[in-house]
């Protein structure tokens, strides 16, 4: 091994990569823009959508209750709801959003209250549409109100105190502290995606070191240099990893920001955007990335392998996409509830590493798991290097056709 | 110097199965010589010449290339070469000079000695008007040019060339040939393949013709004309692979 040589294919590969536009524009240009313009853009989009849909008023219609003046003139005093005459293709213009909701206020049920039976009001509207939930929401608010006073009404007339159908309250309070909180709900998703990210950026470059060498005809001219194999796919190695790294550094700082803009704009509701406002520190983050540096190793080796056994940047490329499913796959099983840190899931590369980033974030650090994850996805990265040397001395794979 | 001893290369291959692309061959190269390797495409002069520049580790046999066994010592040897063949093509996305530059550093060339050794090489292949541009922009020319200023870059011994001015206008093509006669003189071992006859009677001392992968005759040129009693070199060609077309059709 010459590290002089090492270093001197660094440089070139360094110089062609930053030259290519493609590779700018995947692993800068992407993953600084993409989250800040979907997070803010989109946050800033559905507050915008979500508070003019709040703000109108909402047709709805009575069906029935013609019997029940007194609730139907309670129900046109509201204010954000407009009633709309009785039709009978009602169910057909709450699917063509027509009306927001319908309610179908039972026969005599003026009489029934003062009677004290029990009645079923129903609400109609149509799942999944936001603004018809909203009609709903209202018309449920009015008639919960409604009952809330004749509550009250029929105890004042029996002169009971209104707390005799309440004797105790409950509610529940927080103790865990803030890091905890977002830990829990971003802890995984940071280590899921420096884990993703470190993948999806190694893909490029490794490819185009490989198979994309081969299609240009430049295999061949390196190969004749007195350079050895094993420094030649260092110095590629050494690139692919620089770029896997720098597009999950730069795609978190991204994210990071991003989180903070969409916390502190203003623009969303206080309990909303507390949930965008992340209590993770420094020390948390840079542990994340300490225990992703054995997997990004694995997978800049583990690509570059791959991608050197195609003939073509193409052939490399449906070779590598099914690749993010492989990552994919066990990183989001570490967000399912009941994947815990165990001896035997401790050796399950990306997976384990993607549990015990969840557990660093939310604070917990289980030393002797974060040893032998380390230890064990060194031993898998080491493994996949050395078949990616073994590879590039193998005219069979070197000159495939 | 150079010295091909009993190479041979076999390839496996799923459907035709095993294939001899070089068989037994043999041949020498000494320092201020010149050998060319003559033969149809597919004969085995590319592997021959991949084997001699370590890309390609012979089956059988070896060859020596200034004292160091290719299969051995390869880096020795590619230290001691200089390789260009129509597969060596260039990085699109460096310049002319920081290619050059690349190759000379490979070579263990300190900085003092890279920039004369570029600023020479440049000057007598005249390519300082592009030293600057990036090889995608190059002309077919320029970057025949800038791989010869590649093999060059280290002052290499030995130089292999396989079909140096396939593809080159007249003008550019001259300029490579006069490059390589300028080589010899220099003492350099060189050998070369080639289909252009005219290039063959001007450069070489030494010739061999290769087909299926076997070493069919080889001499100087006024040897082989002697033997075959032709003075055409294609005409010689035919008259030593010939028989054996005229066989494998029968």
């Amino acid at each position: 091994m010459n590290f002089r040589n090492i270093g001197i294919v660094y440089g070139k590969e360094l110089t062609e990569w930053l030259r290519d536009k493609r590779t700018l524009i995947s692993t800068v240009l992407v993953p600084l823009l993409a989250f800040p313009i979907l997070m803010v853009g989109m946050t800033s989009l559905m507050t915008v959508m979500i508070g003019r849909a709040e703000k109108e008023t909402a047709k709805i219609m009575i069906i029935g209750g013609e019997d029940s003046t007194q609730v139907l003139e309670k129900l046109r005093r509201v204010k954000d709801l407009e009633i709309v005459p009785y039709a009978d293709d009602w169910m057909k213009r709450i699917s063509e959003k027509e009306i927001r909701a319908a309610v179908d206020v039972p026969k005599g049920f003026d009489s029934a209250l003062g009677q004290g039976k029990e009645l079923t009001v129903k609400i109609y509207f149509y799942q999944g549409e936001i603004k018809s939930s909203f009609g709903a929401n209202h018309l449920e608010k009015f008639f919960d109100d409604y009952r809330d006073s004749v509550i009250s009404s029929r105890l004042a007339a029996r002169n009971l105190p209104t707390d005799i159908i309440k004797p105790f309250a409950v509610k529940q309070e927080n103790v865990a502290p803030p890091e905890k909180v977002s830990g829990a709900a971003l802890g995984g998703l940071l280590g899921y995606m420096v884990i993703l990210l470190s993948m999806t950026g190694a893909i490029y470059p490794a490819i185009d070191l490989t198979a994309g060498e081969k299609e240009r005809g430049t295999m061949e001219t390196i190969l004749s240099s007195p350079l050895s194999r094993v420094d030649l796919v260092l110095g590629k190695f050494f690139l692919v990893l620089s770029a896997s790294l720098s597009t999950a550094i730069l795609s978190i700082i991204s994210m990071g920001t991003s989180f903070y803009l969409v916390g502190h704009s203003g623009a969303m509701a206080k309990k909303d955007a507390a949930a965008f406002q992340l209590h993770i520190g420094l020390p948390a983050v840079l542990s994340v990335f300490l225990m992703a540096l054995p997997l990004a190793v694995l997978f800049a080796a583990a690509l570059l392998t791959i991608a050197l056994f195609a003939k073509s940047y193409k052939e490399a490329q449906s070779y590598l996409t099914p690749m993010t499913f492989i990552v994919v796959i066990p990183a989001v099983a570490s967000l399912l509830p009941g994947f815990d840190l165990n001896p035997k899931l401790a050796l399950v590369p990306i997976l384990s590493t993607s549990l015990v980033c969840k557990e660093i974030v939310a604070g917990t650090f289980h030393w002797n798991y974060i040893l032998l994850i380390l230890l064990s996805s060194s031993v898998y990265a080491a493994a996949a290097l050395f078949i990616a040397v073994k590879m590039f001395q193998r005219e069979s794979v070197l000159f495939r056709s | 110097m150079i010295e091909a001893r009993s190479l041979s290369k076999r390839f496996q291959d799923k459907k035709r199965g095993e294939i001899r692309a070089v068989d037994n061959v043999s041949f020498t190269c000494q320092p201020g010589e010149i050998y060319s390797l003559l033969g149809a495409n597919g004969a085995g002069k590319t592997t021959t010449l991949r084997m001699l520049a370590t890309i390609l580790e012979p089956t059988d046999g070896t060859a020596v290339i200034c004292g160091h066994d290719v299969i051995e010592e390869p880096e020795k040897v590619r230290a001691n070469v200089g390789f260009l063949s129509t597969a060596t093509a260039l990085y699109p996305r460096l310049t002319a000079q920081e290619l050059v530059e690349y190759f000379g550093r490979l070579n263990g060339l300190d900085e003092l000695t890279l920039k004369k050794r570029v600023d020479d090489i440049f000057n007598r292949l005249d390519m300082n008007g592009f030293r600057d541009r990036r090889c995608d922009k190059l002309s077919t020319g320029m970057k025949q040019k800038t791989s010869i200023a590649r093999t060059l870059v280290h002052d290499p011994p030995v130089m292999i060339f396989d079909e140096p001015t396939t593809g080159l206008d007249v003008m550019t093509a001259r300029t490579i040939i006069t490059f390589i006669s300028d080589c010899r003189d220099r003492g350099k071992a060189i050998i070369f393949s080639t289909h252009i006859m005219s290039e063959v009677e001007r450069l070489c001392d030494h010739l061999g013709i290769i087909h299926d992968g076997k070493l069919l005759a080889h001499g100087t040129v006024p040897e082989l004309r002697a033997k075959y009693g032709e003075h055409n070199l294609e005409e010689i060609i035919v008259k030593v692979v010939g028989p054996l077309l005229n066989n494998a059709e029968a």
